[in-house]
């Protein structure tokens, strides 16, 4: 049936034009780009999909949605800003991504799991790894993609900010300093929820339980800590308070950011930590992300083939 | 194609592979053993994946200890169990596959169009893989393991979950492969009869170690079996017993079919050519008998396989015709 023979071009009948040829097996004498260019395109097929392109249009919805969402406060302020002729902005570059860190969860909590479960559940991981790649092209890759698409969601309402805040004539100065700060500060930010991200939703094929538990991981940690800094600030040992930030996420972008990044502290009391608590954030967050990078490096030496 | 020296590969509790040295040239060539016998252990140290505990290997002549990546750009690897994801469309999927093979976007496409249809998928390539039927997702499968044009390809059950006509036509795209793409094929299976006639070469392995390794001519041909089965006349109330007897006359030796159905009707005799056939027609035509029967009753390899010892007894046998 469909198995077709290719024993050469048929000969065509004179004039009939439209035949078909079966041009039969043609070899492939082309270039062969190998492993970085493997990885690239990986990469690239990742960070489409983490916005659901050249996926089916329901997978399309909630990211673009979300990106939408962090977005319009943006567009607000500034439409604020803009009409009110404020001095400053509403909210510092550095915040926008903590106030909106719920948007930032639940897009991590989707496409992390979109990214590393379908894979794992479909079994498609052996093919990756016949192929010229390795297993830490495959988690580059993969966590590069996450990491990349978490800081699109998370600049571009600071680029609306930005060039919102330059139309309303507010100082360059300030304003590119405000916004380069806000970009490092989302950058580690993306690295650290990436990571987190993927390594949570490589242990489950089912996507269900990832989405959930990494909503988990983020939420519930969040919500611990800063119910814990709360009382601990209540009860005046407002020294513990930077402490007790290094046990979520969030908590440590934002000390990071306070310590070093001239942002205020999202921190009950607003005290955020001293510089040498600040290096004792820094190392964290460098030291999670490289922990999510093993992590992740052992996971797919395990389930490869 | 394939060589390996004493390659082993031992696990905490189980060894896998026990110095298995067997050389693969090109063509077909089916590698039997039943489940568990080390069959996806040997892919895996091919593909440079896992690397071997003891002895070396070596794919279109490149170690794999040292140039994995580069024998996995020219290899291709059909995995046994499902391996795409139901949401996108063939031709999606292949592409991305062969672009993680490194061919560039547009060669990538063209080739993906090109295999899909040599494994014979048309107008359903642009359909979700979801909605596939297993011949359908089989030749998906296969599409990806070629888009790369490599020189060699891996095929780990490729009929596994295909009825009979899927099978079949399975089992004639792997010929083709070879003999139209001009790709030699390493084709695994524990269905040792579907590998007689698709392969050039049979490479068994049990336990980790070799059992055999040889052509499929050698291995049917020389063992081809002749079943008969006679009628009964008034001359010859037991024609079966006459033909046998007459049969020993001559210096055949018949066995009768026990095990088969119609057993104790039916004598097995060897055939060793032409002169066999012959013989038999003579036999029956001097009893004046009536054939009701006489076909070939190909070995199948798994006798080889589950009885290695009795058949190298066979074998001599045979070459005794006693």
């Amino acid at each position: 049936m469909a198995v077709e023979h290719s024993t050469g071009t048929s000969v065509p009948a004179p004039g009939d034009q439209t035949r078909i040829h079966n041009i039969g097996y043609r070899s492939y004498d082309g270039p062969r780009l190998g492993r970085a260019y493997a990885r690239r395109s990986l990469y690239s097929q990742s960070l489409r999909g983490s916005y659901g392109l050249g996926r089916s249009v329901k997978s399309k919805v909630l990211p673009m949605l979300l990106f939408v969402v962090m977005c319009v406060p943006a567009a607000i302020m500034v439409a604020v800003a803009v009409a009110t002729k404020a001095n400053a902005l509403p909210v510092d570059y550095t915040r926008y991504a903590i106030v909106m860190q719920a948007v930032i969860s639940l897009y991590v909590a989707s496409q992390a799991p979109q990214s590393v479960s379908r894979d794992l559940r479909f079994k498609t991981v052996p093919l990756y790894f016949s192929r010229p790649i390795e297993t830490a092209d495959y988690v580059l890759a993969k966590f590069a993609a996450l990491a990349s698409a978490l800081f699109i969601l998370t600049a571009g309402p600071l680029l609306v900010l930005y060039v919102g805040a330059l139309l309303a004539k507010l100082d360059f100065a300030d304003q590119t300093k405000g916004f380069a700060q806000g970009l490092v500060s989302v950058a580690l930010l993306s690295l650290l929820f990436a990571g987190i991200g993927l390594v949570i939703a490589s242990f489950t094929p089912r996507r269900g339980f990832g989405i959930a538990a990494v909503i988990a991981v983020l939420t519930i940690t969040y919500g611990a800590v800063s119910t814990l800094q709360a009382i601990a600030d209540a009860q005046g040992s407002s020294g513990a308070v930077p402490w007790i930030g290094l046990f979520s996420p969030i908590t440590i972008i934002d000390g990071v950011q306070s310590a070093f990044l001239g942002a205020t502290s999202a921190f009950p009391g607003g005290v955020g930590p001293s510089n040498a608590e600040g290096v004792a954030y820094v190392l964290l967050a460098l030291g999670l992300i490289a922990a999510s990078y093993g992590l992740l490096m052992r996971r797919y030496k395990k389930v490869g083939l | 194609m394939i060589a390996t020296e004493s390659l082993s590969k031992r696990f905490p509790r189980v060894t896998a592979l026990d110095r298995l040295s067997v050389d693969v040239g090109p063509g077909v060539t089916g590698l039997v053993g039943a489940n568990g016998a080390g069959k996806s252990t040997l892919i895996k140290i091919l593909l440079g994946l896992s690397p071997a505990t003891e002895g070396r290997a070596e794919v279109l002549g490149l170690d794999v200890a040292t140039k994995g990546a580069d024998i996995r750009e020219r290899v291709g690897y059909m995995p046994e169990h499902d391996c795409l994801p139901p949401d996108v469309s063939a031709t999606e999927f292949v592409v991305h596959m062969a672009r993680m093979s490194g061919l560039p976007p547009t060669a990538a496409r063209e080739r993906t169009a090109d295999t899909l249809r040599h494994v014979g998928l048309y107008e359903e390539r642009y359909r979700p893989i979801g909605g596939y039927s297993t011949g359908m997702k089989q030749r998906v499968k296969l599409a990806q393991a070629l888009v790369h044009d490599p020189q060699l390809v891996f095929l780990d059950e490729p009929t596994n979950g295909l009825d009979p006509v899927g099978r079949d036509e399975m089992l004639g795209l792997i010929r083709r492969i070879h003999t139209d793409f001009g790709i030699s094929v390493l084709v695994t299976s524990h269905l040792l009869g579907e590998l007689e006639r698709t392969c050039d070469h049979v490479v068994i392995i049990d336990g980790g170690t070799l059992l055999r390794s040889s052509s499929t001519t050698d291995f049917t041909q020389t063992t081809t079996t002749l079943a008969i089965e006679v009628t009964d006349t008034d001359e010859h109330p037991d024609g079966t017993r006459a033909m046998r007897d007459a049969l020993h006359a001559r210096g055949v030796s018949v066995e009768d079919g026990s095990g088969l159905p119609g057993a104790g009707h039916i004598l097995l005799l060897t055939a060793q050519g032409e002169e066999t056939y012959d013989l038999v027609r003579d036999v029956i035509a001097d009893l004046g008998l009536g054939l009701v029967r006489m076909e070939q009753r190909r070995h199948h390899i798994s006798e080889v396989f589950t009885t290695s010892d009795q058949h190298e007894q066979r074998k001599e046998a045979v070459g005794h015709g006693g």
